[in-house]
């Protein structure tokens, strides 16, 4: 009996201390979800947690507006792009890491993941000259494209899919392979047929992270456009360097940059741990 | 094992994207920095300089003291992250009701574009809209403007990268205390070690692997964070939290300096391999001195 009182006391003790911790987390963005819901007068004087009346104009102005559609558009597709792209050579990379004899693989395998190391600040002029002014073949500019952007993502989230792949490639067992290729199969079939289906779980999540380093990217995003393949992080940032100090419409497009990642803490919660630290933690 | 040409045509677009698009880049800063290219100068063609700009770097007091940030922000961030982590990993060990839940919001920030983190703090904080000054005044008498105080500006970054970060801390260091043996724990229970005795001298040597990972992977991240402090504090007041990536970019874009920004590129890329190289050195020539007794 005692024992059991010491631990139901600990446990109101935890769930005192986490409700706390949790609302350290979520005060800024409940914050965030209150300017959006105000209006300018009722922003005006002391700040206020309560929100009297949902003021529905930050987000139908901005929704409306065609310069963030076409930023969200960007993004979307973008992201999206990124993630099959990254998902897809990433298979086949690892399907090759794993299953085939090439002198200095390992090697490769490591080099990869200095891609991702490196801080995206290095790499803004020579990306930001190289777009502009050395990759233009007859006008055509990889500059403020889309596919500049696709393309250049690729160069951190495919080491980051590659090093998580390993593991689910490297788990599928090798017989299963060498007795499909007894029963005639050619290495396409193998990888689509015997592969593919047993690392879908592992590929989704990949693919899902991906997405969301992706959409989330902005430093690259605001050097390397400049007004038709802008994403929605750079028209964020704009509100603090050009349209000066519209609180509401700021908090608005924050709250929708934050959807997808409400979205994918559903869908990948346990797995987000793992991708952060490039497989190097499982839970 | 089956022809390996075909596994060389499987890896050949991912090297080919990460020739064109990591070190092609690499390649060219690596060039420019040794140049003389600026398009505002009185000669704005690019003309070979030699070691002239990164003679330049080491008398450079904006960037020494751009780099000095930079390596204070990181200490400061990281050390409190590893910290909190642990102790809130320790909190998460036990069961009790409602323990998903709070999982779950505790890993929201980590899901959160670092932008909207900056734009999240500078709603927080921004005078004569914030909460946080407001109250910090109202209650505390305590005068908060973090775009007139230095110390306030640079320890606002530093919370805002702990919000957001301390949670990858938290997850990493659970799932690597999770997995700790059992009888090394009952043994010392069983010899009479107290609770610090039995931290000191079993918990945190099994887990310096696990905590040195997670100080390795979070110092590259705050040595390179840049969105959250250009949104929260645009690197100012003053150059008060204009840490190097911020800086880089100063100095490269409004400036056009392109040849001396790409030799503090290519110095802060050397920088930053020799410190995680020396994190790394480190955790290796301890376990083998442990070895080695």
């Amino acid at each position: 009996m005692r024992h059991f009182r010491k631990k139901a006391s600990g446990s109101l003790m935890a769930i005192v201390f986490w409700t706390l911790a949790s609302l350290i987390t979520l005060l800024p963005i409940y914050w965030m979800f209150a300017v959006s819901a105000k209006s300018r007068v009722q922003l005006f004087g002391s700040p206020s947690f309560v929100i009297s009346s949902f003021f529905t104009e930050n987000y139908t102005i901005t929704l409306s507006d065609p310069a963030f559609q076409r930023y969200m558009i960007n993004s979307i597709v973008i992201a999206t792009s990124n993630a099959l792209l990254v998902t897809a050579l990433a298979l086949l990379a690892t399907y090759a890491l794993s299953r085939y004899k090439l002198p200095g693989k390992e090697n490769l395998f490591f080099w990869t993941i200095t891609n991702r190391m490196a801080p995206p600040a290095v790499f803004l002029l020579p990306l930001f000259l190289l777009y502009t002014q050395v990759f233009v073949v007859a006008d055509v500019r990889l500059f403020d494209t889309r596919i500049g952007l696709i393309l250049l993502y690729c160069v951190f989230n495919l080491p980051f899919a590659i090093w998580t792949l390993r593991g689910v490639i490297d788990g599928i067992p090798k017989e299963l392979d060498e007795a499909a290729f007894v029963d005639g199969a050619n290495t396409w079939q193998v990888l689509t047929q015997v592969i593919l289906p047993l690392a879908k779980p592992g590929l989704a999540v990949t693919g899902i992270l991906t997405w969301v380093f992706a959409w989330n990217e902005y430093l690259f995003a605001a050097t390397l456009t400049s007004v038709h393949a802008r994403t929605i992080t750079t028209g964020l940032a704009e509100f603090v360097t050009v349209t000066g100090t519209n609180w509401g419409r700021m908090a608005a497009t924050a709250m929708l940059t934050l959807v997808p990642a409400l979205l994918v803490l559903g869908l990948a919660q346990r797995h987000i741990v793992a991708g952060l630290t490039f497989g190097a933690v499982k839970e | 094992m089956r022809w390996n040409s075909v596994g060389w045509l499987f890896l050949a677009p991912t090297l080919l994207i990460l020739f064109v698009f990591g070190v092609v880049p690499f390649l060219y800063v690596l060039v420019i920095g040794f140049t003389q290219w600026n398009s505002f100068a009185a000669n704005p063609d690019m003309q070979f300089a030699g070691v002239e700009n990164f003679r330049r770097l080491v008398f450079d007091d904006q960037f020494l003291y751009s780099l000095w940030l930079t390596l204070k922000f990181a200490f400061f961030a990281v050390v409190s992250e590893i910290v909190l982590g642990y102790f809130l990993a320790q909190l998460f060990m036990r069961d009790f009701p409602g323990k998903g839940l709070f999982r779950t919001i505790h890993t929201l920030p980590l899901v959160i574009a670092p932008i909207a983190v900056g734009a999240t703090w500078r709603l927080l904080t921004v005078p004569g809209l914030g909460p946080l000054p407001y109250y910090l005044n109202r209650w505390f008498g305590y005068e908060f403007n973090i775009s007139r105080y230095i110390d306030q500006a640079f320890f606002t970054t530093v919370v805002m990268d702990v919000w957001h970060w301390t949670p990858l801390v938290t997850l990493t260091l659970l799932a690597a205390l999770s997995s700790l043996p059992k009888e090394p724990f009952e043994q010392a229970q069983i010899d009479g070690a107290n609770r610090f005795q039995i931290f000191w001298h079993i918990t945190l040597p099994l887990l310096k692997p696990a905590i040195l990972a997670t100080v390795f992977i979070r110092m590259m991240d705050a040595l390179r964070t840049v969105d959250e402090v250009w949104m929260l504090t645009g690197g100012g007041p003053g150059a008060a939290t204009r840490y190097i990536g911020l800086h880089i970019w100063r100095v490269v874009f409004p400036k056009t300096d392109y040849g001396y920004g790409s030799a503090m590129s290519l110095i802060t890329l050397y920088l930053t391999i020799v410190m995680c190289w020396m994190l790394y050195a480190g955790l290796v020539a301890r376990r083998d001195l442990k070895r080695a007794d």
